[in-house]
């Protein structure tokens, strides 16, 4: 089972998306590479940066980046640890997150209004990739 | 966590004179063309100068707001430099309004921009004021604005909670004089409102209340609303209905019928209020299939029969097509005049723009699912997956 934090899991999260008919759907307009930022908590010092190549319904590239400034990604999404792991766990509706705010978006917004199906879908490829979260 | 947003609200006669006591310079109402003929925007302006404001009316509002209409309107308030902002009308005025302010707050954006994900820094120029004049829309409490690519032509739900106006004005003087073919269009939209509000998947404890009270006016009132245009109590009630739906569901979101009505505007000319409430009893039946517990609970709500969950959500479905009846709204897709091969030319484009909706229904269909269901809705064919 890939630790969540690891290069492993954010590869097998594009494995995922990449087999995923609904989520190819659901993102067949989508262009833009993604940082998704895991903000430090408990005992983590760090935040984790998981980047995400995503283009028309596809995964082209998913690796765990140690630099920040390694990738300049159209779109940026931040959040605590705790967060994640509940929109995970599917006990935050990632969209209901953004409204809230718990989950911080940066980027084109106008693309994200048109295809908030395709925000949902890429949760729900998380959820079915199994992860070992760092307290377990 | 989650918000409940609600401007403060006056009600019942004579709520229109509430206008007098606003402290301002300058307002600017947004408005349509038939707004100014039926003399509403005159009621408005009298109570403007009884409050010493001077005013500005911007009356080109059109059905669907586009985003270049709104742009336009954003230019004209710019150029006045409103310190309220007036929505008059139905619901593209109301959102119309919405969006101007926006943009009028902050002209870095763009329409399509406007979204609940960032702080927008609205209320350094002016405050919105909404006022109703059909009994349906909800859009005077909600902090959704719905706009019209037009090049697309596809509706986009946009929104921020700021855009919540600061005070909505609820006057039945507004509806006394609606066409019952309006009142029935709109009261369906108070209805998908109301049931859609209490059965999403963001539903709460805040607005199930709302919801509930609002389908139990929909159904008490709105055929005497659109039986007898004198009928002063049942107009009152459904002008309430429509407010409280639009607390409801606004606070816990549209579902399934919305999703599926949206497209039917830009693409067929089909009023909003009669395209969403042509699917409601269609995506009910949908929806139930897999979690019929919530539509029972508002068939218990409103005395109908069900000794399971599964029957009562079908007593539900029956009170829905029975109220739709007595009202002369169609019953099918087909009723709607929309031809079949036109209907199976758009079905594509609908799938790919109703889905983007579909994210707050508590049962989400996929593409194969939503076609099925786009044509059993045409079909008027009881739906059976």
């Amino acid at each position: 089972m890939p630790k969540f934090l690891s290069d492993e899991w954010i590869k097998a999260l594009c494995q995922e998306l990449n087999q995923s008919e609904a989520y190819a759907q659901a993102a067949r307009n989508w262009e833009g590479d993604f940082y998704f930022i895991v903000e430090p908590e408990g005992e983590m010092t760090e935040p984790a940066i998981f980047y995400m190549d995503l283009w028309h319904g596809k995964c082209r590239d998913a690796k765990l980046v140690t630099d920040e400034k390694e990738k300049d990604p159209v779109f940026r999404m931040g959040a605590p640890l705790s967060s994640w792991r509940k929109v995970i766990a599917r006990e935050l509706d990632p969209v209901q997150g953004l409204l809230t705010r718990r989950l911080k978006l940066k980027g084109n917004m106008a693309m994200i209004m048109r295809n908030v199906k395709a925000a949902q879908e890429l949760v729900e490829c998380c959820t079915r990739v199994p992860t070992e979260f760092p307290s377990e | 966590m989650w918000f409940f947003a609600s401007p403060e609200i006056v009600f019942g006669e004579d709520a229109l004179s509430y206008l007098s006591e606003i402290e301002g310079q300058r307002a600017f109402i947004v408005t349509d063309q038939n707004i100014v003929r039926l003399g509403f925007v005159d009621l408005v302006a009298r109570q403007l100068k009884a409050a010493g404001m001077e005013y500005q009316t911007f009356a080109e509002v059109e059905p669907n707001p586009t985003f270049e209409m709104v742009k336009r309107g954003a230019a004209a308030m710019s150029g006045y430099g409103p310190d309220w902002i007036i929505g008059l009308g139905g619901g593209s005025c109301l959102d119309a309004a919405k969006a101007m302010w926006v943009l009028y707050e902050r002209p870095d954006m763009e329409p399509e921009e406007i979204n609940p994900m960032i702080p927008l820094g609205l209320r350094q120029k002016a405050r919105l004021i909404t006022i109703p004049t059909t009994s349906g829309t909800g859009a005077e409490v909600t902090w959704v604005v719905v706009l019209t690519d037009a090049q697309e032509r596809r509706k986009l739900v946009l929104g921020s909670r700021e855009n919540v106006a600061d005070l909505a004005i609820v006057d039945p003087v507004l509806v006394k004089a609606l066409p019952p073919h309006i009142a029935a269009d709109t009261g369906m939209d108070a209805l998908t409102h109301a049931v859609e509000g209490y059965t999403s998947s963001w539903a709460n404890d805040f607005c199930d209340g709302l919801c509930l009270k609002a389908i139990q006016l929909v159904f008490d009132y709105l055929p005497r609303a659109v039986a007898n245009e004198e009928d002063a109590e049942a107009r009152q009630k459904m002008h309430n209905a429509a407010t409280i739906a639009g607390l409801g569901f606004g606070n816990s979101m549209g579902a399934l019928a919305h999703a599926m009505g949206h497209p039917l505007s830009p693409l067929f000319g089909v009023p909003h209020g009669r395209a969403v409430g042509v699917f409601l009893p269609y995506t009910i039946e949908f929806m139930a299939r897999q979690a019929p517990a919530r539509y029972a609970e508002i068939a218990r709500f409103l005395g109908l029969g069900g000794a399971s969950d599964a029957d009562g959500a079908a007593s539900l479905v029956e009170a829905v097509r029975d109220l739709a009846r007595r009202i002369k709204q169609p019953a099918s897709v087909k009723e709607l005049g929309i031809l079949r091969e036109d209907y199976e030319a758009a079905l594509q484009k609908m799938i790919e723009d109703g889905e983007n909706d579909t994210v707050t229904s508590a049962r989400i269909p996929d593409r194969e699912e939503l076609a099925r269901l786009f044509r059993y809705a045409y079909e008027g064919k009881i739906v059976d997956f």
